[in-house]
């Protein structure tokens, strides 16, 4: 795609939303059967899918850590997940993500229950459309209480950023692209913002009201998970009636 | 149908008293909150009781182990934790040789074992010697969430009675969730589905009176066999629900 001429047309984007708005979202949880928790999340055309398996025995064994659980986080894209095939394998952009995916997680699990064991997150992007890493959180924080792992809360993220010099929530693929900033984040219910990273230039009154916008749509996001996390034990008691 | 037990997930408020804190919660600024998605469960103490998880040892609790290696003076067994369980050959109920540790308990043999000890590195240690305590031989073990033991037994044994009652089974339920059956094949078949049902259906209220009324049914059903999905074969549809939208 080349560059459009304007990604802000009368106050409305390219794909139709307001400034403030976030983009559809879609979230099943506990979608593996193997998994000890799981969760499938789509964020506007971005799917992904989390998998969590612990606590369990770390290999190898040097990893583990005597007074707390070590957490993991893998994030990796299919080959097939964006327009011109990705090589597969870690590369310097996915270790990354993982490291921040995991230390934004990190401060809701309560590590220190389970001594000498690994708790394993995986990510997998099925299809990438700008905000993996904040959708991949997302999933992830669904499906480490889908697998009964004690956390002081969950973890919400999303992204705002900066198009045609407005501040806008959530970016896609093209204001990605083209676009001034993108800042993406992701914070507990209550405020307290375990991840932070930005791309690009925010002026400091810039970036003060692009936090307020993030925390509103961590928020709105927060309500779609505990929506998604009940809804998995009501869909259980629908079918058992109709049996 | 209606649910009267309060689903939370982690980080939902639960109490101003700090004093009612129990397991599944945490305290912040003079608050309890849940820590974990499950179901709250109120008397004297707040408590919220996982959806799912895995065991985790304590001290006194009986667990059913597989053995998975014999070591030197040690047999290791898996207690369906990430913790592995170590027995001892000085726990075991006869006095034995280290060379003949095989003879009694190899690889891939069950037995019912207690937790004599966990330390803070989460060693634990296991006894055999103990009258409730053998070797599993025969009969069939199967696995339920541990969260889901208690649900199992129900208050003062009452789901356990009634189910060895209706199925003439003789059923132990460990603290890790694995549950041995012994009996006929057939009624060992029913039992186990009676366990699922339980098991799937734990957090939906009047749990004891659809529980009866299933085994009615299912014995009301001469001989023919109920073919019941699998959680496996389930795992396609959701997924294929999701792709296609």
């Amino acid at each position: 795609m080349v560059k459009p001429e304007k990604l802000i047309e009368n106050g409305i984007r390219l794909d139709g939303r307001k400034p403030d708005e976030l983009r559809p979202i879609k979230i099943k949880v506990g979608v593996l059967n193997r998994a000890d928790g799981s969760c499938y999340f789509e964020f506007g055309a971005n799917k992904v899918i989390a998998a969590v398996y612990g606590p369990r025995e770390v290999h190898p064994r040097h990893m583990q850590k005597s007074t707390s659980a070590v957490v993991r986080y893998k994030y990796n894209m299919a080959s097939f997940s964006v327009e011109d095939r990705k090589r597969p394998g870690p590369d310097r952009r996915s270790i990354e993500v993982s490291k921040v995916s995991r230390e934004a997680l990190e401060p809701v699990i309560f590590q220190e229950y389970f001594p000498r064991s690994a708790i394993d997150i995986f990510v997998e992007v099925l299809q990438a459309d700008a905000g993996t890493r904040t959708a991949g959180i997302n999933a992830a924080s669904l499906a480490l209480a889908d697998a009964g792992i004690p956390m002081k809360s969950l973890v919400s993220a999303c992204a705002v950023g900066k198009v045609d010099d407005t501040l806008v929530l959530d970016l896609n693929k093209d204001e990605d692209n083209y676009g001034q900033a993108d800042m993406p984040i992701a914070m507990t219910p209550d405020g307290k913002i375990t991840l932070l990273q930005m791309d690009g230039h925010l002026s400091s009154d810039e970036f003060k009201e692009g936090l307020e916008m993030a925390k509103k749509g961590c928020l709105e996001i927060a309500q779609l998970q505990r929506a998604a996390l009940l809804e998995k034990y009501s869909s259980q008691i629908v079918g058992e009636v109709n049996e | 149908m209606k649910m009267d037990k309060k689903l939370v997930i982690p980080g939902d408020f639960l109490s101003d008293d700090v004093k009612l804190a129990d397991e599944g919660t945490y305290v912040e600024d003079g608050k309890v909150f849940s820590s974990v998605f499950g179901i709250v469960s109120i008397n004297k103490q707040i408590r919220v009781v996982p959806l799912s998880g895995k065991y985790i040892p304590k001290r006194d609790d009986i667990v059913i182990g597989i053995v998975t290696e014999v070591s030197f003076s040690n047999w290791i067994v898996d207690i369906r934790s990430p913790y592995e369980g170590l027995l001892h050959i000085s726990e075991f109920p006869r006095r034995i040789d280290n060379a003949d540790m095989s003879k009694y308990l190899k690889a891939g043999d069950s037995i019912m074992a207690l937790v004599s000890d966990v330390d803070e590195s989460m060693k634990v240690e296991l006894t055999l010697n103990d009258q409730r305590l053998r070797q599993i031989k025969d009969g069939r073990v199967i696995e339920v969430t541990p969260s889901k033991v208690p649900r199992l037994i129900g208050r003062n044994g009452s789901m356990i009675a009634m189910l060895k009652n209706e199925t003439v089974c003789n059923i132990f339920i460990a603290q890790n969730g694995r549950v041995w059956l012994t009996g006929k094949d057939k009624n060992i078949d029913l039992a186990v589905r009676t366990i699922q049902k339980i098991e799937k259906e734990s957090h939906i209220s009047g749990l004891t009176e659809r529980i009866v009324k299933f085994l009615k049914e299912e014995k009301g059903i001469p001989v023919k066999e109920r073919v019941k999905k699998t959680a496996e074969e389930k795992s396609g549809g959701i997924l294929d629900e999701l792709l296609d939208k």
